[in-house]
């Protein structure tokens, strides 16, 4: 009798650790680590794991020089990051942070953490210009529709995950 | 005929050491006079880096003048510095009524557009219909932010969000402005506007989102590129050429002579706010 309650204690944890192993490994189909959007050309501007770690306070001191001193460089910028991050959608236009799809999104909806950046910046790369920006029409190619609108407010109010 | 531009000196710093100012303005002294030929020589000196020569054959050349002036063109890692004082000069007897090419170059390049809310909407730059009370008279005039030297706006701002950058530029840092729009009500030229709406898809190189305080900043974007604000762009655009951008430090830039040279006004200046924008003929 006593012989059979080790038998059965033994099954039970063999079962337990077989469902506990299973979860570490994702199953085929569920999403595992994020696969953020690959950039142009070979590499970052900075090595792949320091950026991983680091990206927001480079952005910040990036932010402040320029915004207070003018200093324009591309480097560090978050307009270089989106330019050359972009993710291209269905209709072929860069996609905004509204898709999950976007570079930003891909990691912080997995980590969490919430992206303030796009409630005043564009989360896609616009026309090219820096001295001649006037169109002659605002947002010129560039069609958003209600729904979008609603997809990033959802998104930037906190309920879009 | 040549004609002699004569420029007071009124640069306190006579030219002593300590001074920062562009050492080609060579000071020029009390009564002084600065010829336009010379003037001229200059501009096209310090103009000339704009234009891109290719030899396209042997004895054929082609000559493209770029648009941004390579005079004022800074290298995009330069901080700003306080050398210049960018201002506006605005000759309200040119600014034609019922025209509103600045106000759509500036929505356009900055992208701030109508909510349908005209109570609280943006607006950066307005145009003004004065009428004399005693004649009758009008007149329009551009109003925008005035870039003071003393402005109210930072004096009043709680978290340093609103400031002057060291080129007379005034702006508001959105990462840290809170929304309180003391700002707002310490403008005396009613310049700032509060976002009240989501906003989507801005300007990349003008961010503007719900929650802020913003005005005009200048087209700073344009400018640290060596470009014009959008407004004097537009309104050189339609032939009436009421504005003028440039350097008030730069004695031999046109807007400097202009000011030096003719009575120019300033909006309350009894204030004492010392703005950046000047205006003729108010």
């Amino acid at each position: 009798m006593l012989r059979m309650r080790h038998w059965t204690r033994l099954v039970v944890a063999v079962a337990l650790l077989a469902v506990v192993g299973s979860g570490l490994v994702p199953a085929p189909g569920m999403a595992g680590p994020p696969q953020p959007a690959k950039g142009r050309g070979d590499k970052c501007v900075e090595p792949t794991d320091w950026m991983r770690r680091f990206h927001m306070t480079v952005l910040k001191h990036q932010r402040d020089d320029t915004v207070h001193l003018g200093i324009r460089t591309e480097k560090h910028s978050l307009k270089g990051c989106i330019d050359c991050h972009q993710v291209k959608g269905e209709d072929g236009k860069p996609v905004t942070v509204s898709d999950s799809r976007h570079f930003c999104r891909t990691c912080h909806d997995y980590a969490a953490v919430h992206v303030d950046c796009f409630d005043c910046h564009a989360s896609r790369p616009g026309e090219a210009t820096k001295t001649g920006g006037a169109t002659d029409s605002p947002h010129a190619g560039i069609a958003v529709g209600p729904s979008d609108v609603t997809a990033l407010n959802r998104y930037l109010e906190g309920s879009g995950r | 005929m040549r004609m002699k531009f004569e420029i007071p000196d009124d640069h306190a710093c006579a030219g002593g050491k300590g001074c920062d100012c562009e050492p080609s303005v060579a000071h020029v002294g009390a009564g002084g006079a600065v010829d336009p030929v010379e003037v001229g020589r200059r501009w096209f000196l310090k103009t000339a880096a704009a234009v891109a020569t290719t030899v396209l054959a042997p004895g054929v050349t082609l000559m493209t003048f770029a648009e941004v002036d390579a005079a004022h063109a800074k290298p995009a890692g330069e901080a700003v510095s306080s050398r210049r004082r960018w201002g506006l000069l605005i000759d309200a007897a040119k600014c034609k009524e019922g025209c509103t090419a600045c106000v759509t170059a500036c929505s356009n390049e900055n992208g701030w557009t109508s909510t349908g809310h005209p109570a609280t909407d943006a607006q950066w730059i307005r145009t003004l219909k004065v009428t004399s009370r005693s004649d009758g008279s009008t007149f329009q005039m551009p109003l925008m932010c005035q870039h003071c030297a003393n402005p109210p706006c930072v004096d009043v701002c709680p978290t340093g969000a609103s400031f002057q950058r060291a080129d007379g530029i005034v702006l508001v840092d959105r990462h840290i402005c809170i929304g309180c729009r003391y700002c707002m009500m310490a403008c005396p030229y009613k310049a700032r506007s509060f976002v009240h709406e989501p906003l989507q898809d801005q300007k990349p190189y003008a961010p503007r989102g719900k929650g802020c305080v913003e005005s005009c900043t200048m087209c700073v974007h344009r400018v640290d590129a060596g470009g014009t604000p959008a407004c004097v762009e537009a309104c050189a655009k339609t032939g009436n050429v009421a504005m003028i951008f440039g350097d008030l430090n730069d004695k031999t830039s046109e807007i400097a002579m202009r000011v030096a040279t003719y009575r120019t006004t300033r909006v309350r200046a009894d204030l004492g706010t010392d703005p950046g924008v000047h205006y003729q003929n108010i």
